[in-house]
């Protein structure tokens, strides 16, 4: 960061004291620490899970034992995979599609406080519609393909995301209005250089939620009559008393989900450069 | 123009409407500022100091009276771009780095181009004390610095008159002084008139060729004082016998008000 101001120390670096050493050797042990305490949680849940099925000898149909589902996604990774891949179409699709909606109504209502009071408890009362009941309006509306997996999707992402952004695209502070004024800046200067990029931290924020909502969607939408997919791969499995593939689609279906989240914070990260900090 | 008042106040009123009660936060406030004068404006809270400045900066409309800058309205002297302004939290935008935090003026509003002979971004920093800090982020900055940047911005374009509300209210005692005196070069060294807000009696008096007065309850002129120091304006000169006098003087109308 400061570099430049920096670098023009003295030429010669000290040799590092005992307190200097002792100081790194603990940050790196710290580094460490953060990653092997959350792999040693993960393994004794495992051992834990394993231990349980192994003493009370849980019949396999009610629940596999770790194991048994580590062969299972190996065996049948290609079952998995392609009933992963419209899934996937299916919650990225109503995810770009729900986010821009809603990034397009936020800027809507800032622009005008009358489309905001008419419209907003209409979202609010949208929204408050569950997605189980939602899903099946849409499959009536929308048939048996992508489309209303997508629209479920889209819906489920689309009220966070625009209440963030209306917040975010409002949350200037008044002096730098006041700054803006000053310049003669007009209402588009004011928006695209000082509104937007004000709630670009709070959009991220909605966005990163919206990540996990969108497969959530898509996967519910695939329970109403649908051949293919995650959602429809777990009904199966459950009424084949299949526990192993259950669990097995449900692993996939949820790295899928952290693989998302992790997309979106990485371009979180590149975007929003400036916020020191910002929580993962 | 030239020989019409940089800063002209007739009877300025602005009031207020909050809880459905009418606030008057000035009332008939009439001051002349000369071109090149370095005009503090001191006042118990709520005295409308802050609100004064707005009314000049053309971010507040008076109800009554009448504001002239460089002889014409406070709006043409904002179009024009001939009013800077610098406010008690810097006010850059995080996303910018310092140097484009100082441009942002030429990225707004109609009339962007530098003028003939105003400084450059890089120049004013230098002026500032910022040279090398170009590609910093705000964040990485003390709060003195950040001050330093929105002064360089607000100077940006060369306006006559710049206009500080309480701008180092936040920064440390040390600091202080150290920007108090680096102002006065800066107001040497390029000629603009200022009007600054403050709440330190002290800093008024350094800093002022006058003093002005607000009283509270309505905002009002309680006085207009010029402060009358021999030799140049060093930190020293705060212990000088004049100066205690006559910051004595300011604290005594203060307490009248």
């Amino acid at each position: 960061m400061q570099s430049g101001q920096l670098a023009a120390g003295p030429a010669v670096a000290p040799a590092p004291d005992a307190a200097e050493l002792a100081f790194v050797a603990a940050q790196r042990n710290e580094r460490r620490r953060r990653i092997l305490l959350p792999l040693l949680g993960g393994a004794t849940l495992l051992l834990v899970w394993w231990a349980l099925v192994e003493v009370f000898q849980v019949k396999p149909f009610i629940a596999p034992a770790p194991q048994v589902v580590a062969r299972t996604i190996y065996d049948r990774f290609g079952l998995l995979m392609s009933n992963l891949a419209p899934t996937a179409i299916e919650a990225i699709g109503g995810f770009v599609l729900g986010n821009f909606a809603a990034i397009l109504t936020a800027a809507v209502f800032v622009h005008s406080r009358s489309v905001e009071q008419a419209f907003f408890p209409v979202a609010v009362l949208i929204n408050s519609i569950p997605v189980v009941a939602k899903a099946p309006i849409l499959v009536l509306l929308l048939g048996n393909g992508l489309a209303p997996k997508v629209a479920i999707a889209a819906i489920i992402c689309y009220f966070p995301t625009l209440v963030n952004m209306v917040r975010g695209l409002q949350a200037v502070s008044p002096q730098a209005m006041e700054l803006m004024h000053v310049l003669s800046a007009s209402e588009r200067e004011v928006f695209f250089k000082l509104r937007v990029p004000t709630s670009l931290p709070f959009l991220f924020s909605a966005l990163k939620i919206a990540t996990s909502t969108a497969t959530v969607g898509a996967i519910v939408g695939e329970w109403i009559g649908s051949q293919t997919g995650i959602g429809a791969l777990i009904i199966q499995a459950t009424y084949n008393f299949d526990s192993a593939l259950l669990y097995a689609t449900v692993l996939c279906g949820s790295t899928f989900s952290v693989l998302f989240f992790l997309a979106i914070r990485a371009i979180e990260l590149w975007v929003v450069h400036w916020e020191t900090g910002v929580a993962p | 123009m030239s020989s019409s008042p940089a800063l002209q106040c007739d009877g300025v009123g602005v009031r207020f409407i909050s809880n459905r009660q009418s606030v008057t936060a000035l009332d008939g406030v009439s001051l002349t500022v000369a071109v090149g004068s370095l005009l503090t404006v001191l006042g118990p809270s709520g005295c409308g100091k802050s609100t004064l400045l707005r009314v000049i900066a053309d971010i507040v409309r008076p109800q009554s009276g009448e504001v002239r800058v460089l002889g014409t309205t406070a709006e043409a002297a904002r179009r024009s771009r001939q009013i800077g302004f610098v406010f008690q939290d810097a006010t850059l935008l995080p996303w910018r780095s310092v140097i484009d935090n100082v441009r942002l003026p030429l990225e707004v509003g109609a009339r962007r181009a530098l003028p003939a002979g105003a400084m450059r971004p890089e120049e004013l920093l230098r002026l500032v004390g910022l040279a090398g800090w170009e590609r910093a982020l705000p964040h990485e900055l003390s709060g003195g610095m950040r001050q330093r940047v929105a002064i360089a911005r607000a100077l940006l374009g060369g306006p006559r008159i710049l206009l500080m509300d309480e701008p180092f209210g936040a920064v440390d005692e040390i600091t202080r002084d150290r920007l108090n005196e680096e102002l006065l070069r800066i107001w040497r060294e390029t000629g603009t008139t200022i009007v600054f807000v403050t709440h330190s009696i002290y800093e008024a008096a350094f800093l002022g060729t006058e003093v002005l007065v607000l009283a509270a309850n309505p905002g009002r002129v309680r006085e207009i004082m010029s402060i009358q120091l021999d030799g140049p304006r060093k930190l020293s000169a705060r212990e000088t016998p004049e100066f205690m006098r006559q910051a004595a003087h300011l604290r005594a109308v203060l307490e009248s008000c």
